[in-house]
């Protein structure tokens, strides 16, 4: 029999193909590392010559003044940019995460059936519209209603922008949010409502303290949204470099900045670089937001996974 | 203790598995086990639910490659040869048919799910397929019931039949060894005594492990039976003496009485 | 024990206030989508005819058609799908079957998360530097589609990875068993128990690249092209850009036209999201075991 045994031990032809696809795959898997590092790699490259010349820490952090086409003295300063990026995701996230979670609890806690898989498929559709198509909403829609509204004499600010990137922001927090519901164990709830909680307690009580990372981590990833979100801010935010003062300020985000000016600058020039510089820079800080996040969601999944087996193990003695 | 037992030879062990260790995640799973399955024979083991019985089926044919975290120390000799040995894991499989606790049919149809196992080796001709297919699953005692219908889905038989075919598709593979992992759990009582059947007819040409979690089943069917018990064998016996109330432990005979578990 | 105390009264009207506020800002959030669609509807409807469809824009953008934008779009996704999908379905192939949990597989996983979460316009400033520049494919559809890809990719890798998983692991457990490799039992076992899935994927990475601007406005798409694209070598217009740029940069359009283009867009992504989930319905609907 051992002779039987050997002569079936050859690495036949299966074998083979089986070593070659994994190969393959591996390779599949390891672009997405060599996408991102590549990302970096190239932004960095296109971007390196004003970072170690021309970069001033204090200019680009701390001067609102961003004038690169200036002729004589053209200076780089971010903070206006930056400002407002945070003063539009601000708004966003503000409108935003009240209603996102809000929403996560009704379609996870509330609703059910047919009613439950009909919101999520609308809240899927609402992240479906292009960005392009809610700048335009801002800008056709949007500004006209805000100029009526509120008597002001041009409705492309803040606060247009920061509607609209509130409501793209909105179906991954919903999501995400819910995801993180959905994952605390029903024992919780069983055991919460068998010591006669309603609905509601035991969605305040209990399952919303239990689920906090990954709604924090849902959060996250809508700052992250906002944050990178470029046409609808670039058509909607009324595109005028200003430190805002009140939601009916007309601002320039970072990454409207890069779609409006890369077109007019000559390649390898130190304006251009500076774009590929603000590239960076937005590159660094999603890449914190979006680990940060992971972090969360993981943190989230290994405490319930913990504690969810605990009463299994009691029930049997 | 490598060498046989006194009066065999090493060929007539089909499993020989000395000081085998398993562990999940570093947890210990199962521990210290040393024993042979002979030839031919129908080999018993029992034992309440977490002894070790599934993970040393796993160990038997390789499954820990495809398990994440399972460690095997230890040897497993099959056909007398070093399970770790082989170059081409898969080809161990094709010769070990393995039975599982809930029956697996496959999502294809009936004859495709006999015929499965000749097609990854090559046969392609529908002739060589038929011959095969119709007598695999006559041994399983399910040709009668489904030879109208060959072509609906094989995950759509009831429990019973699924175990059958189950069965037969394991057979397909031409196996040398056979291992069952409580394959009556979820099969009706009349169907377990067909599927027994099948076991007694089959012994003549291929060594039959049979884990189970009716010790009767044990009795009726297996020459020696081992008995497991939180990761540790605790002895294996001729199964006549087991049950005559000659096992060396007093935990086996408690356990066989139905004292615990 | 049934008895309904003033308690148990009140907690009953809490809940329903509840359930009340949490169903307001689930509509909240939808509503807007139906208003959108309509108000859409109702200002670009009137631009829609087979003219417009099929023809080409003219007197500087402000009369005429869209075809060069629609037939660019079309290029655009095409060659992006032909590029992110097998390297999508790989990576999902191997996170799914073949990645044992280790360090390097955290490490893809990240890679994958941050890859959607980058900012569009980062991607577009990396087609920049990487297809245009460094592999010199110039401003195409080349490189433009590579771009897209890049930025996409997440999505096919996630939506392939959830519809490997929902084959049950026995069914991979019995082949092996069975002596089958790992690609065996892949190719006869889980991914024709999944393709439709994959296919769903794809269906909405196609939604997500049609409706994508940042990521080409640098890298292969043209403001205004009087002739359709001969190759992937050439610029294109594309539909989002188009909405763009009539809407923003061109003077003097009649109002209609963005609407009708915004119109055409939306109802091709809406279109393809809906393909979608029907498909998965219909799916769910489907029972194989």
């Amino acid at each position: 029999m051992t002779d039987v045994a050997h002569a079936a031990d050859r690495r036949d032809l299966a074998w083979w193909v089986d070593r070659a696809v994994q190969i393959l795959v591996l390779a599949g898997g390891l672009s997405a590392i060599v996408f991102i590092a590549g990302i970096f790699v190239f932004i960095t490259r296109e971007g390196a010559g004003f970072v170690f010349d021309r970069f001033d820490f204090r200019e680009f952090f701390f001067s609102p003044r961003w004038t690169p086409t200036s002729s004589h003295n053209p200076t780089y300063g971010a903070l206006a940019l930056i400002a407002g990026t945070a003063s539009v995701t601000g708004l966003a996230m503000v409108v935003s995460v009240p209603f996102s979670l809000g929403a996560a609890v009704y379609i996870g806690e509330f609703a059910t059936g047919r009613v439950r898989e009909t919101l999520k498929v609308l809240v899927e559709l609402l992240a479906a519209i292009p960005s392009v198509v809610w700048g335009f909403i801002g800008l056709s829609i949007m500004n006209p209603l805000i100029i009526q509204i509120f008597d002001v004499p041009i409705g492309l600010n803040v606060l247009n922008s920061g509607i609209i990137l509130g409501l793209m922001a909105a179906p991954i927090m919903t999501t995400i949010a819910e995801d993180a519901l959905k994952a605390v164990p029903d024992t919780y709830r069983e055991a919460a409502e068998a010591m006669g909680a309603t609905r509601w307690q035991v969605t305040f009580k209990v399952v919303l303290p239990a689920a906090r990372n990954g709604l924090v981590a849902a959060t996250l990833l809508g700052v992250g949204r906002g944050f990178g979100e470029t046409m609808a801010v670039l058509m909607a935010s009324g595109h005028s470099i200003n430190l805002p003062t009140s939601p009916f300020d007309s601002v320039r985000a970072l990454t409207a900045t890069i779609a409006a000016e890369l077109g007019e600058t000559a390649a390898g020039s130190d304006h251009y670089q500076a774009l590929f510089t603000l590239g960076i820079f937005l590159f660094l800080v999603t890449f914190a937001i979006n680990f940060a996040a992971d972090v969360f969601v993981r943190g989230g999944q290994r405490k319930h996974r913990r504690r969810g087996r605990r009463p299994a193990a009691s029930a049997n003695p | 203790m490598t060498s046989p037992a006194p009066g065999r030879a090493a060929g007539d062990y089909a499993v020989e598995v000395e000081d085998l260790a398993i562990r999940y995640h570093g947890k210990p799973a199962l521990s210290g086990v040393t024993f042979q399955v002979r030839r031919n024979e129908i080999f018993g083991i029992i034992g309440p639910a977490n002894s070790g019985k599934t993970s040393f089926l796993r160990a038997i044919n390789r499954m820990d490659l495809m398990t994440a975290g399972m460690e095997v120390s230890g040897s497993v000799r099959v056909e007398g040869r070093d399970v770790r040995s082989w170059r081409n894991p898969y080809a161990l499989r094709q010769r070990i048919g393995v039975v599982f606790p809930l029956p697996v049919g496959l999502p294809l149809t009936i004859y495709d799910n006999v015929a499965l196992s000749s097609r990854l080796r090559g046969t392609r001709r529908k002739a060589d397929l038929d011959v095969i297919v119709e007598r695999c699953l006559r041994r399983a005692a399910l040709w009668d019931e489904v030879k109208d219908r060959l072509d609906s889905l094989g995950s759509l038989l009831s429990g019973g039949q699924q175990q059958r075919l189950t069965i037969a598709r394991a057979l397909s593979q031409d196996p040398s060894i056979l291992l069952l992992d409580e394959f009556s759990i979820a099969v009706d009582p009349v169907t377990t005594m067909r599927i027994e059947e099948v076991l007694a007819e089959l012994r003549s040409e291929m060594t039959i492990v049979l884990v189970t979690n009716l010790v009767q089943q044990a009795r009726r069917l297996a020459a020696r039976t081992a008995f497991f018990l939180t990761g540790e064998l605790v002895e294996v016996t001729e199964t006549e003496t087991m049950f005559e109330g000659g096992a060396q432990d007093p935990r086996t005979t408690a356990y066989v009485e139905g004292k615990f578990g | 024990m049934f008895e309904a105390t003033a308690q148990n009264r009140r907690n009953r009207k809490v809940e329903g206030l509840f359930r009340l506020l949490f169903l307001w800002m689930t509509c909240m959030l939808i509503l807007p989508v139906a208003l959108v669609l309509g108000v859409l509807i109702v200002r670009g409807g009137p631009a829609i005819s087979w003219e417009f469809l099929f023809s080409p824009p003219t007197n500087g953008m402000t009369a005429g058609g869209i075809l060069p934008a629609l037939v660019g779009t079309v290029w655009l996704v095409v060659v992006a799908l032909i590029a992110s999908v097998p390297v999508g379905v790989a990576a999902a192939l191997y996170l799914s079957e073949y990645a044992p949990d280790n360090r390097l597989t955290r490490a893809i996983n990240l890679a994958i998360i941050n890859l959607a979460g980058v900012p569009s316009i980062v991607h577009a400033l990396f087609g920049v530097g990487a297809f245009v520049i460094f592999f010199r494919f110039g401003t195409s559809i080349l490189a433009a589609s590579l771009t897209l890809a890049v930025m996409t990719l997440p999505v096919v890798i996630v939506a392939t990875r959830e519809s490997l998983q929902t084959v049950p692991l026995a069914f991979r457990e019995a082949c092996w068993n069975m002596g089958a490799t790992r690609w065996q039992t892949i190719r006869k076992i889980v991914l024709p128990n999944s393709i439709s899935g994959i296919l769903t994927g794809v269906i909405l990475e196609v939604s997500r690249t049609s409706g994508e601007t940042a990521p080409i406005m640098f890298t292969g798409a043209a403001f205004f092209l009087p002739f359709l694209p001969q190759g992937v070598l050439d610029q294109t217009m594309a539909m989002s850009l188009h909405l763009f740029v009539i809407s923003t940069q061109v003077p003097d359009v009649p109002e209609h036209m963005p609407f009708g283009v915004a119109l055409v867009l939306i109802s091709m992504v809406l279109a393809m999201n809906g393909i979608s989930i029907a498909f998965r319905v219909y799916l769910r609907g489907r029972k194989k075991w």
